[in-house]
């Protein structure tokens, strides 16, 4: 039976599920977003400021591409949900029904209730929008303020930098990302951004936005009383999952949309995916809410097979994820605690360059490789993936290292030094002693 | 620059220098499309051991050494490393590199056009070759010096070195290597069906920000492959590295190995199922 499906939201979840529902049958699929007209990558964003790119370039397909794959764009924006008659209102005052709706809204920046907070050159980056006033509140000014010291935050801090805009950056953290990064690469991490000439303030929160006359931003005030005058604060605290709108609705939810294995909502028929979803259920090593571009393609991915008559749950494999700190690239496969864990050890070796950094993380007891992050030194995400999924233990990690480097050609190759220095103080680990 | 330097100026002014045939040891037919003239034929064999050993050293390159090469090297062994059309894109060319165009339909027109440059430069040969043999000039139903000429006015010049450099601002830095040069076209379908030469991505770690397609100079819409996780076997792709040197995700690299399984399963690693 042909369905009809609406999506709404056309991020990297919504436009994926749009796309294997097409793959796998031929139900008539809708997408509305009040975002842009066509799909873009949202972590391009900073490359539009910066001028590595136009908006053009980040629409990963062209735009004939929907009308041949009947994907149906709708520019709207819904605003309610009508669960019992199976129909969304739109803002333009249509009605449209549906089979299986999927909601795929995404997130939202986190403001908390900082005086001046709604002042003029003051914003968050998620949105295209949010991309547009950024352009406009950044015109000819001299210094920012990017308060939060996460992934949104360095990347605004960078795109800044590049227009030679003064920045201070304050985190609320003993160090940056340090609620994620251990303290060694979160320092290192440190160092990099104060060689790009900013101002990098640590253990220091916002306490206060002050105005000019004309209700535009005139310097903020930091919890330590130090005040900084500038033009622009960014609020980079962090993304929550964008779901207001369903306030009142029938559908439950939590900090996020609450869905079980298949993807489902409470309400029958309607699906949700991507950041703005909080499962319901535990999965191990990976948090309940994950706001990642991967896990809302993988939601995607899986929701298409449900709907098309295959029920899947929602199993994905070991975690993993990347970043690039100004020239530094990031990438992490299976899970490095941020703090020392008792059943845990670890080894860390950074390069004298302070541009690369591998930390590797076993359990005491048995040895079981449990996750790496690496600084700098690309890796193989399928050698990773398989050792982590066969339980490989470090020994086995350590031996096979070199054939899970990544690196272009021609590049130097760092493993000899990284397992000189891993025997060093592990000398247990050495080859010829283990069995002893 | 190491190349152009020595093989396209230094190497054949000396040999002119010394009364000996200009040749450009590192050019290749049919990019070289005069290669097989009368005049240049006959200028070689005129030349005793030397000109034997160019005129053999030529074909060798053609039968042996292009095939070969892109097998273990892939065509940026002579696109990216050698050629002086690629020397000057890659230097003069490289700040048009990302006005190339990326859409489907500049593909499907980069295949017809650049195709028909190497079989019309394969006919005008063989119609070259021919009267030199026979000396009579009429190649089934034309005439091979008009055929020459026509090749050399508007391909060799009009073509190669009006479009093929002063479009760059137009349409990017390889218009020419992308669209007419029939070198090129040879080594791509060697480097698409029997080369080592793969990039591979790098898992599920693509956000589809689109550096890689946007920097691409010969319009490869790479992101297009990394975001479904399949290695990139391209006819046209110049191994030139950008695309992995601008990722910022580390998803994309130049790669030679085992020919087998070098195009890859379209696979995303991330769900278990």
């Amino acid at each position: 039976m042909k369905k009809h499906i609406v999506i709404i939201g056309n991020g990297i979840a919504g436009i994926t599920a749009a796309r294997h529902i097409r793959k796998l049958s031929d139900h008539s699929i809708t997408v509305i977003s009040s975002e842009t007209r066509h799909f873009f990558s949202r972590t391009a964003l900073m490359y539009i400021y910066m001028g590595h790119m136009k908006f053009e370039h980040t629409k990963p397909y062209e735009d004939w591409f929907w009308k041949k794959n009947k994907i149906d764009l709708v520019f709207d924006h819904v605003e309610r949900i009508d669960t019992i008659e199976k129909k969304v209102s739109l803002k333009s005052g249509e009605l449209m029904a549906y089979d299986d709706l999927i909601i795929a809204t995404g997130s939202k920046s986190n403001t908390y209730d900082w005086p001046g907070k709604d002042l003029k050159g003051v914003q968050g980056l998620y949105s295209y929008p949010d991309l547009q006033n950024m352009e406009e509140n950044t015109k000819n000014i001299r210094h920012a303020v990017v308060v939060g010291g996460g992934l949104i935050g360095i990347e605004v801090a960078e795109m800044l930098r590049s227009r030679d805009i003064g920045v201070t950056m304050l985190v609320r953290e003993k160090e940056f990302w340090s609620n994620v990064l251990p303290e060694e690469e979160a320092r290192m991490i440190g160092h990099h951004i104060r060689s790009h000439h900013i101002d990098l303030r640590l253990s220091t929160e916002l306490k206060e936005i002050i105005s000019n006359t004309e209700g535009h931003v005139k310097k903020v005030v930091t919890s330590s009383g130090d005040s900084i005058d500038c033009q622009f604060v960014a609020l980079c605290v962090g993304v929550s999952p964008n779901i207001d709108w369903l306030t009142g609705s029938a559908i439950e939810t939590n900090r996020g949309i609450l869905v079980d294995q298949f993807l489902k909502t409470n309400i029958d028929h309607i699906f949700a995916i991507g950041d703005c979803v909080e499962r319901k259920y535990e999965l191990p090593g990976r948090k309940t809410i994950e706001q990642v571009w991967y896990t809302g393609r993988m939601m995607g991915e899986v929701v298409a097979q449900t709907i098309c008559g295959n029920p899947m749950p929602y199993e994905p494999g070991p975690w993993f994820n990347s970043a690039k700190f100004f020239d530094i690239e990031y990438q992490t496969y299976g899970n490095v605690p941020n703090q020392t864990e008792n059943n845990l050890n670890g080894f860390y070796w950074e390069h004298a360059d302070g541009l690369k950094a591998v930390h590797v993380v076993w359990e005491k007891d048995s040895y079981r490789f449990v996750g790496i992050n690496t600084f700098g030194i690309r890796m193989r995400h399928a050698c990773f993936d398989a050792w982590l999924q066969s339980d490989k233990n470090i020994h086995y990690v350590m031996d096979h290292l070199a054939e899970a480097n990544f690196d272009p050609e021609f590049f130097d190759r760092y493993e000899p030094e990284i397992l000189e220095s891993f025997y060093k103080t592990n000398s247990e680990m050495v080859p010829e002693r283990r069995n002893a | 620059m190491f190349f152009q330097t020595c093989f396209a100026f230094l190497i054949p002014e000396i040999l002119v220098r010394l009364n000996k045939p200009y040749f450009d040891f590192k050019n290749i037919w049919p990019l070289d499309y005069s290669f097989f003239f009368d005049s240049r034929i006959n200028e070689l064999l005129a030349n005793g051991t030397l000109g034997l050993f160019m005129l053999g050293w030529g074909i060798a390159l053609i039968i042996l050494g292009v095939p070969v090469l892109v097998y273990f090297f892939g065509k940026r062994w002579y696109c990216s490393w050698v050629c002086g059309c690629g020397g000057l894109a890659e230097t003069l060319g490289d700040p048009y590199r990302q006005l190339s165009n990326k859409s489907l339909k500049a593909w499907k027109i980069e295949r017809w056009m650049i195709h028909s440059v190497l079989v019309f430069s394969v006919v005008m040969t063989a119609a070259v070759l021919y009267t030199y043999w026979t000396g009579a000039s009429w190649f089934f139903f034309v005439d091979s010096y008009k055929l020459r000429e026509v090749y050399g006015a508007w391909i060799g010049a009009g073509f190669a070195g009006v479009v093929g450099t002063g479009f760059y601002p137009v349409m990017g830095n390889r218009v020419w290597c992308r669209f007419g040069c029939p070198l090129a076209a040879y080594l791509g379908l060697i480097q698409r069906f029997k080369s080592r030469f793969r990039i591979t991505t790098n898992g599920g770690q693509c956000i589809s920000c689109g550096n890689c397609s946007t920097y691409c100079e010969m319009g490869i819409d790479v992101r297009w492959y990394a975001q479904r996780g399949q290695n990139i076997v391209r006819s046209s792709c110049v191994g030139c590295g950008i695309c992995s040197s601008v990722c910022p995700r580390g998803v994309l690299n130049l790669e030679v190995k085992n020919e087998k399984g070098r195009l890859g399963k379209e696979e995303l690693i991330g769900n278990t199922n």
